[in-house]
């Protein structure tokens, strides 16, 4: 479904990856891990090209996302929940959902969608009037995801969902994406918390200063001495 | 908002605008019918700018627009002969023209919030300047006058826009100021108030939600430069004489972006009545002070200004929609919150 070929991308003079290669098949939940500053967020920042491409290739279903401005590339069935959640905080829960279904083969099935997000999400319904901005972090994340959710997307680009959430909460956000791969999405998630997060996924990358280490099944990853001395802490 | 308040508030406005149509029927003075026609073709200019203005891209340059528009018609007229009929509409193009050439580099190039109102109050002064620099043919910093045709014999003249009748400019400028009113109404309830809104506070996430930010952004400066030219066209027509520091030049500039705030960007009719306030003020000043003090007036502003950023950041009109919608809201019912 979504192919990089030697992406490379930075900010400025600041390279960030360096001929990363990966691929997610239909269906697949994957995970990119590793440390912090190792280029996580920067990778899925250009794939949906809110940092330019500097070299390399990205494909959607065989369409080129080469030259794709950022805000087409949702049209092509990507949706990105970035890091941070980075909602629209003096928007109330549902302008920010409306927002989600902002482009113009979403707007028709605007209602049905946020039936199924409110459905998804119960809590979402209960705050739909409130502001996104005051919501705790949790409750942002759902909003987030649902957020994503809302253009009716192929293929979902989760940004460190579990971050700056307490324990408790972390295990929820994990067990939204179990249910959002039921759904039938096609996952792409970057994260921290590696042991949890190969838990949920199929298959992982390791990035390291903004080139792919390793890359296997998550089973694999999570029995590979290496990640577990360095990553895990075992 | 339930049916029976949505009713009264018709009602309300029925009545309002009834008031309004009526005013110069009650016989006053010409002097009060100025400040009348000076308050809603101010309120036209001010919506103009809250139309950007409201979604955090605080221009203090629109008195290059407003000054391309009041110029652009009164030297057509002028130096060609074109009627205004054709010269404002020039004028409206040549000021969205600007907007656009202004807007382009800035929105490209990420330029918002402090560094953006820099470039526009750049984009004034060069403004101001070069019309007083082009003396020889705007005047410079005399002003100029509409060449008039109009006399107590002959007091209409619809081929050059000009009336003798204040009553007749009174009809014209409430056209022109509900025609204002109505695309604040369109933008407010368009899908281009969410994106204008995501943008302002996440600008990346909208982008990546579909929304092109460039263009969006673009849209609403155009449409605010327009308007702002139209007011000034108009203003100059509505005068008979025009000078740089009227419409163009910072001091403009910052009454528009002052105004506004004081009546409150966010609700449909703040900015006219951020003009009720200005006016209001600026010729009380007057009256009261004459030109002992001079300078008192741009005091008194910029004290006023202090007081409303910290005690009424939304304008004397949000905080009355604020107050009301609380006190209206029932206890466990959530109202909804202020922005800031």
């Amino acid at each position: 479904m979504l192919t990089l070929e030697n992406v490379s991308a930075g900010y400025g003079t600041f390279q960030a990856l360096f001929g990363v290669s990966l691929e997610v098949r239909a269906g697949e939940a994957v995970a990119v891990i590793g440390p912090n500053g190792a280029g996580k967020t920067s990778l899925l920042r250009v794939i949906s090209k809110v940092i330019p491409l500097n070299g390399g290739h990205i494909a959607m279903e065989g369409q080129s996302l080469d030259s794709v401005p950022a805000h087409r590339v949702i049209e092509l069935g990507i949706a990105h929940v970035p890091e941070h959640r980075r909602l629209f905080p003096r928007l109330t829960v549902e302008e920010n959902l409306r927002m989600g279904a902002f482009i113009n083969g979403a707007r028709s099935r605007f209602d049905e969608r946020l039936a199924f997000v409110y459905e998804l999400f119960p809590r979402m319904k209960e705050r739909r009037h409130q502001l996104a901005g005051t919501m705790s972090g949790g409750e942002q994340q759902m909003c987030a995801i649902g957020r994503g959710l809302m253009s009716g997307p192929k293929l979902l680009l989760l940004d460190e969902p579990s971050a700056g959430l307490a324990p408790v909460i972390v295990q929820q956000v994990f067990d939204l994406v179990r249910r959002i791969r039921q759904e039938g999405y096609t996952v792409l998630i970057v994260e921290q918390n590696i042991q949890q997060v190969l838990k949920v996924v199929d298959r992982a990358y390791l990035l390291e200063v903004g080139r792919i280490k390793m890359s296997g099944a998550s089973q694999e990853l999570l029995e590979n001495d290496e990640v577990r001395r360095a990553y895990i802490g075992l | 908002m339930d049916a029976s308040t949505s009713r009264n508030l018709t009602i309300l406005k029925g009545a309002g605008l009834a008031a309004i149509l009526a005013f110069p029927l009650l016989g006053f003075s010409d002097y009060v019918l100025h400040i009348a026609i000076s308050i809603l073709l101010w309120g036209f200019v001010y919506t103009g700018w809250s139309v950007m203005g409201r979604f955090g891209l605080v221009s203090l340059g629109h008195g290059a627009f407003l000054g391309i528009g009041a110029y652009g018609t009164t030297m057509l007229w002028n130096l060609a002969g074109l009627t205004p009929w054709i010269g404002i509409p020039l004028s409206v193009l040549a000021s969205a023209i600007l907007g656009l050439l202004i807007g382009l580099p800035c929105f490209r190039f990420r330029i918002t919030g402090h560094y953006f109102a820099l470039v526009t109050l750049a984009l004034t002064e060069v403004a101001r300047l070069l019309i007083v620099a082009l003396r020889d043919t705007t005047g410079g910093s005399l002003g100029v006058t509409p060449v008039g045709v109009v006399s107590p014999e002959d007091p209409v003249s619809l081929y050059a826009l000009q009336f003798a009748s204040k009553t007749v400019w009174f009809y014209i400028i409430v056209g022109v100021w509900l025609v204002g009113l109505l695309i604040w109404r369109a933008v407010d309830r368009s899908m281009m108030r969410y994106a204008m809104e995501a943008i302002s506070q996440e600008e990346d996430a909208a982008a990546s939600l579909g929304v092109h930010v460039t263009r969006t952004k673009l849209t609403v400066t155009v449409i605010s430069a327009a308007m702002t030219a139209f007011g000034g066209a108009v203003y100059g027509q509505y005068q008979q004489y025009i000078n740089p520091e009227t419409v163009s030049g910072i001091a403009i500039s910052l009454q528009i972006v002052f105004a506004v705030i004081a009546g409150g960007m966010f609700v449909q009719l703040g900015p006219t009545v951020g003009a009720v306030i200005t006016l209001l003020l600026g010729e009380g000043l007057r009256l009261g002070f004459g030109h002992e003090f001079h300078g008192l007036d741009v005091t008194v502003y910029g004290l006023m200004l202090v007081l409303f950023i910290i005690y009424m950041p939304r304008g004397v009109l949000g905080k009355a929609v604020e107050v009301m919608a609380a006190r209206g809201s029932r206890p466990g019912t959530p109202s909804p919150q202020p922005g800031e």
